[in-house]
């Protein structure tokens, strides 16, 4: 047995640090399988809905696509010079076991979700931007859990080697008659000297789907990150915590969270390691709860001098009930850096709501303006195209206040 | 002939937190007609103008207000917009994410708002959040831009002069002439306003029909804008109202 299998199997029962505990065993392991698709508009009517609502436009110029449907890759392909995109398990056979990054940024035995997806045949995307290649249109991904109560297990590997530049957007999604389902998604980045990546993660779930991504981030000198997640429909819950090394000089990552919760429970959060000197990294949440609930954890860790870390987390709560958790954490471990959080938990300002209806617009309408304003969040980073369409998402959602 | 006044108030009592600030204002403006409200610091003028918006922290204890004959003393503030009633703020909040052009549209989906931006030398401004970072002018600009696009039929500005370099004045004295129709023949007019103004640079680009002067909560002389204008200037508020107004 391999050395990874063993230490997965040691974590089976391993319960994770944050977040509900799942039964994994509540959920079935045999995914029907499906026939691999040659062109994309051959894509099924309500895989390339489901992936619309993800903001994953199948229509438009692409740089390339990968999409999964349950357990099977049924599209892989790169239409970009010097962008590779496979399914993970044609690139294990073909670079030998993806030795240098297999498990080398989340460990294999972190909890018993790693070690779930360890120990079942991989399936995910491997995206590699070769050394100075670059991205034109965004490469877009989509998981597609479509079988009832299936647990969805994902491994993705990016690499963007030295001088390239990658954008990547990856809709994570149910159809609307899954209500049940578990989806584990284990991804790993590696941004080499001077590369840029932009990666932007949607999730639309059911309402009673449990989600457990698992991601590790490794930043090389030079190094740039746009890191955006959004989640804007109810799962019954979901805990993410990725973690971010940045450990060559110069290296800078920005995260950015939008979150808006009518049911369920959201625990996300991240945690960055500055660990070279002129790294930089900020975080920005902003959350809604219209009955849901929200935690947000942000962990900035800087390790050098000359480094700097911000971190910032507003949250509205829109309805009597709802809760918004704000846990930042700053952990200095020397003189000589400058690290700030700021955070917010509270209500629609009368004052803007009054404005509006001054205007003619109703309460209703008023708080669905100022919630939209609030949750487009202005993300650095990211190609015209994409920004576009993530405003579109967040104008799209029916987004209601509290009454 | 209409019998109603476009706006009627009765005999107006509103407190805010609790301490009566309007004490029995009586004031009829008809279709056409541009009034100015002056009174020092404190008087009474924001809230009048806040209370006929229909802002909720103004409460009315007694009195009523008729706008085109219909009694809208409790009506919610969204529903006096629909009605015709607009109003530019003297410190109107900054909202995080809406841009002011969007603004404009929502003000009236059939608004071009370059064309509104630019008629107050400000589409420049199209693409910012709405208030975010704004000067003192700038707000007037803004506030004024969004009211072109919704076109009430009676406006209410709160010092649209202050904090306005002298150019920017003429800009926004012009809009407040097409506002109020001061641009089309007199027996054509229909629409109506109110301005607050404590230095009357503005008296200069506008044209207004009647002034009131407010001291403690009510109305204590109306009449000429000239005229009280020049008297305020020469002998304060105090000798202003001695002088002109026996009742």
């Amino acid at each position: 047995m391999s050395d990874i299998a063993e230490r997965a199997k040691k974590a089976l029962g391993k319960k994770a640090t944050y977040g509900p505990d799942v039964d994994l065993e509540k959920y079935d392991v045999e995914a029907k399988p499906h026939e691999e698709i040659q062109r994309l508009e051959e894509v099924p009517e309500d895989v390339r809905k489901a992936a619309l609502n993800v903001g994953v436009s199948l229509e438009k110029e692409v740089g390339g696509a990968y999409i999964q449907m349950d357990q099977t890759p049924v599209v892989a392909r790169s239409s970009t010079e010097g962008i590779e995109v496979l399914d993970i398990a044609t690139a294990l056979k073909k670079y030998d076991g993806l030795k240098d990054y297999w498990w080398k940024l989340v460990p294999v035995d972190q909890d018993k979700y790693t070690a779930d997806v360890a120990l079942h045949p991989p399936a995910g995307y491997f995206l590699r931007a070769k050394s100075g290649a670059k991205t034109i249109f965004p490469l877009k991904s989509c998981l597609y859990l479509g079988q009832t109560n299936l647990n969805q297990r994902v491994h993705n590997i990016i690499i963007a080697e030295e001088g390239s530049e990658l954008h990547v957007i990856t809709g994570c999604t149910t159809p609307s008659h899954v209500q049940k389902g578990l989806h584990i998604g284990v991804s790993e980045f590696f941004i080499k000297k001077g590369a840029h990546v932009s990666f932007t993660m949607i999730h639309s779930w059911g309402r009673e789907v449990d989600v457990r991504p698992r991601t590790g981030i490794y930043m090389e000198e030079g190094a740039t990150l746009s890191n955006n997640y959004i989640c804007l429909t109810p799962a019954k819950t979901l805990q993410t915590y990725p973690k971010a090394i940045l450990d060559g000089p110069g290296a800078v990552a920005s995260f950015n969270t939008v979150l808006y919760a009518k049911e369920g429970h959201l625990d996300t959060g991240s945690e960055i390691v500055l660990r070279a000197p002129r790294c930089s990294a900020d975080s920005i949440t902003r959350a809604v709860s219209v009955g849901g609930e929200i935690i947000t954890r942000g962990k900035m860790v800087g390790e050098v001098p000359d480094v700097k870390a911000h971190l910032e987390c507003v949250g509205l709560i829109l309805s009597e009930k709802g809760r918004i958790d704000s846990i930042p954490e700053l952990d200095g471990r020397c003189g000589g850096l400058d690290m700030s959080h700021e955070a917010a938990v509270g209500k629609i300002s009368e004052l803007e709501l009054e404005y509006l209806m001054a205007r003619g617009l109703t309460k209703d309408q008023a708080t669905g303006v100022i919630v939209r304003g609030f949750l487009d969040v202005e993300i650095k980073g990211l190609p015209e195209s994409l920004r576009d369409e993530l405003r579109k998402i967040t104008q799209l959602q029916e987004l209601h206040g509290g009454s | 002939m209409e019998v109603f006044g476009l706006l009627e108030i009765e005999d107006l009592h509103v407190s805010i937190g609790g301490r009566m600030v309007l004490k029995g204002i009586n004031l009829k403006i008809d279709r056409g007609e541009n009034h100015a409200l002056f009174g020092p610091n404190g008087c009474g003028k924001t809230t009048l103008l806040n209370t006929i918006a229909g802002v909720p922290r103004y409460v009315v204890e007694s009195g009523r207000i008729l706008f085109k004959g219909k009694d809208i003393t409790h009506l919610p503030m969204d529903e006096r917009a629909r009605m015709g009633i607009g109003i530019a703020f003297q410190s109107p909040p900054a909202i995080r994410g809406l841009k002011l052009k969007d603004l404009i549209k929502l003000c009236n989906p059939e608004a071009k708002p370059e064309k509104v931006l630019m008629e107050m030398n400000f589409l420049e401004f199209a693409d910012r959040e709405v208030n975010r970072g704004f000067s003192g002018g700038e707000i007037k600009r803004s506030e004024m831009a969004q009211l072109l696009a919704q076109r009430p039929e009676l406006v209410m500005l709160d010092e649209p002069d202050s904090g306005v370099d002298l150019e920017n004045i003429k800009l926004i004295g012009r809009a407040i002439n097409k506002l109020t129709e001061k641009d089309t023949k007199p027996s054509k007019r229909t629409r109506s306003g109110i301005i607050i103004t404590h230095f009357g640079h503005i008296l200069d680009y506008i044209s207004v029909d009647k002034a009131h002067v407010m001291m403690e909560g009510t109305i204590v002389c109306t009449g000429s804008p000239r005229e009280i204008l020049e008297q305020i200037k020469t002998r304060g508020y105090e000798g202003c109202v001695r002088c002109l107004c026996p009742t």
